[in-house]
């Protein structure tokens, strides 16, 4: 489906155009606030994230989408002085309530960086890595998961003939699918990925869209972006965050085409940001 | 315009020829050969001098007839035990003393009192060292053992355990900070990508970051030992002999031979010490001095060579993370 950018001569081409409002609710955030020390950096956000489909996270820099996204799996919890209040459902779970494990936690919701970070292990044991954290020690299954990770990030056909060679040794854009694959081999549910391809060339970014509109079909999606071709283009569901605050919230053809607020059209029709 | 230009490019073909630039590029070049020629005018003389008295028997004979004769087998055994002994102490309490420091501790008020008392620890004077070893670990910690454990004078007397515990304690602070180091080479990305797998904290370390951090880690135990060996303030009071009849090595469960952690030992740099200041004769045993002190720088440098040739290996091994 091809939409016309209001207010600009810009085309966009956006994915799909299903009705995924049905879908379950995956992720519910209910009043969430986030402290650096006495810095507030995020305001009272409320958001219902879908199953199954993807979900962007736009806005300018510093506006907070990437430390809501490091909520979703608490990774904000490594860093000192940060501070949280309010509720993040996973399932209905509250992922900050105290008996929450949360090395469980974050193997369901896995994490791709901005910057790829394989590490420097081999192509298999970079895959197999977080399967033995998990206790998987045979070595037929664990090949078996290596296989079929790199199958879904779309990585096999150029690595299946060394996969004992180093991870460093690959291009940018395939150790990021490398990294994507990682993400995959524990079976997480739910994938945030922070400006996944910002740090690669066109055509690996390609690629990596690509990926990220197949791995929809199995999983819930939450993605952080600059671009806003790409959020256009990959995501289902787009949310612009400005100071820290959720600005908008809903259907990515209904955001593009015929935002709500004055501020999400300026920002996207690149009159502010 | 012209003018200007001209006035722009005023000496541009003409050399210049300045005194300071001339005498500060000669004093420091100067000074910087310095420590070569210090270095090489002691090797050249060490070598010169000991290397006729290094021979077969002198590298596996024990010293005979007033120590003039024979070899230095038992220093040279001594020194490898002890020193042996020593990295198995300073080494896991080190790492963990770094790990917690860097991975655990933060940035507050303990950290920076434990980085102070680390870098403190760095400038103590050897001999003082050898007087707490006597103080600690002979008459505090041994006597209270021997009392407690009703083991007679087993604890409480000078012995290779105490002397390595004393030399453990002070290479410390030099393990601590070379495994701090190779720590924070570590990227953070890498922690973070292992943590948003499920691990945990500890697995995180244990399989991520101490393994890339394992060559900066052996290269800093390479370089305490080789500061371990040469030291002897520490050892003086706290169980190395003067001359010993048999080597300090105890047979467990009556057949396997191992190093007996409560006898005395002989060792290098002690022996020396003795040879020049205690010794009837020192003019006499002036080629065994340097004969053992060729023994002992060798041994430093073959110790300070592997610390490179594990870094090399390391950094080729498996490539590095950039940031």
């Amino acid at each position: 489906m091809e939409i016309k950018i209001l207010n600009s001569g810009k085309t966009l081409r956006v994915n799909q155009d299903q009705d995924l409002s049905s879908n379950t609710t995956k992720i519910l955030v209910r009043d969430l606030e986030m402290f650096y020390g006495p810095v507030r950096a995020l305001h009272g956000i409320d958001m219902e994230i879908k199953e199954k489909a993807v979900t962007a996270l736009i806005g300018p820099s510093g506006c907070g989408k990437s430390t809501f996204l490091r909520t979703l799996n608490r990774m904000n919890d490594t860093i000192p002085g940060a501070r949280i209040h309010g509720t993040v459902l996973i399932d209905d779970v509250n992922i900050y309530s105290p008996e929450v494990n949360v090395a469980v936690l974050r193997r369901m919701v896995g994490m791709v960086f901005q910057k790829q970070n394989p590490f420097p292990k081999s192509i298999f044991d970079n895959i197999a890595y977080g399967p033995r954290l998990h206790g998987v020690i045979d070595k037929a299954v664990l090949e078996h998961i290596v296989e079929e990770s790199l199958k879904k990030a779309a990585l096999w056909n150029e690595v299946k003939d060394r996969l004992q060679t180093g991870a460093l040794e690959l291009s940018g854009g395939q150790q990021q699918r490398l990294c994507i694959a990682r993400v995959l081999a524990v079976n997480p549910e739910i994938i945030l990925m922070d400006e996944p391809a910002s740090a690669l060339d066109p055509l690996s970014t390609a690629k990596i869209e690509e990926l990220i509109y197949e791995l929809r079909k199995n999983y819930t999606i939450v993605i952080v972006t600059h671009n806003m071709q790409q959020a256009a283009r990959v995501s289902d569901f787009t949310a612009y965050f400005y100071m820290g605050s959720l600005v908008e919230f809903g259907l990515t053809k209904d955001v593009f085409t015929n935002p709500l607020k004055k501020e999400t059209e300026d920002y996207i029709t690149g009159r502010f940001g | 315009m012209k003018n200007a230009l001209s006035l722009k490019f005023h000496g541009l073909t003409k050399r210049s020829f300045r005194w300071d630039e001339v005498l500060s590029d000669f004093l420091v070049r100067f000074f910087a050969l310095i420590p070569i020629a210090a270095l090489a005018f002691i090797m050249m003389k060490i070598i010169a001098k000991g290397s006729g008295a290094i021979t077969w028997e002198f590298l596996t004979q024990a010293p005979s007839q007033g120590m003039m004769h024979g070899g230095i087998f038992p220093c040279i055994f001594g020194t490898l035990a002890i020193t042996l002994l020593m990295i198995l102490m300073a080494l896991p309490l080190g790492v963990a003393a770094a790990i917690y420091l860097t991975e655990y501790a933060g940035k507050g008020l303990l950290f920076r009192v434990i980085r102070a008392a680390v870098n403190n620890l760095a400038g103590v004077p050897s001999i003082v060292f050898g007087l707490f070893g006597v103080g600690f670990f002979i008459l505090f910690v041994g006597r209270n053992l021997d009392a407690v454990l009703k083991t007679g004078m087993l604890f409480g007397q000078p012995c290779m355990l105490w002397a390595a515990a004393t030399l453990a304690v002070l290479v410390l602070p030099v393990i601590i900070v070379a495994t701090e180091e190779a720590l924070n080479t570590v990227p953070q990305s890498q922690r973070a990508a292992s943590l948003a797998l499920g691990a945990t904290k500890w697995q995180t370390i244990w399989n991520i970051v101490l393994p890339q951090a394992r060559g900066g880690i052996l290269t800093g135990a390479i370089l305490s030992i080789s500061r371990g060996a040469g030291e002897t303030a520490p050892i003086l009071f706290t169980g190395c002999a003067y001359f010993l009849p048999r080597l300090p090595v105890v047979n467990l469960f009556g057949f396997i031979p191992m190093i007996n952690p409560f006898d005395q030992f002989m060792e290098l740099s002690y022996h020396i010490f003795i040879m020049a200041t205690q010794s009837l004769d020192a003019v006499k045993t002036l080629p065994i001095q340097y004969g053992t002190t060729l023994v002992l720088i060798s041994l430093t440098f073959l110790l300070n060579l592997t610390a490179i040739l594990f870094r090399v290996h390391f950094r080729k091994k498996m490539g590095t993370v950039t940031v």
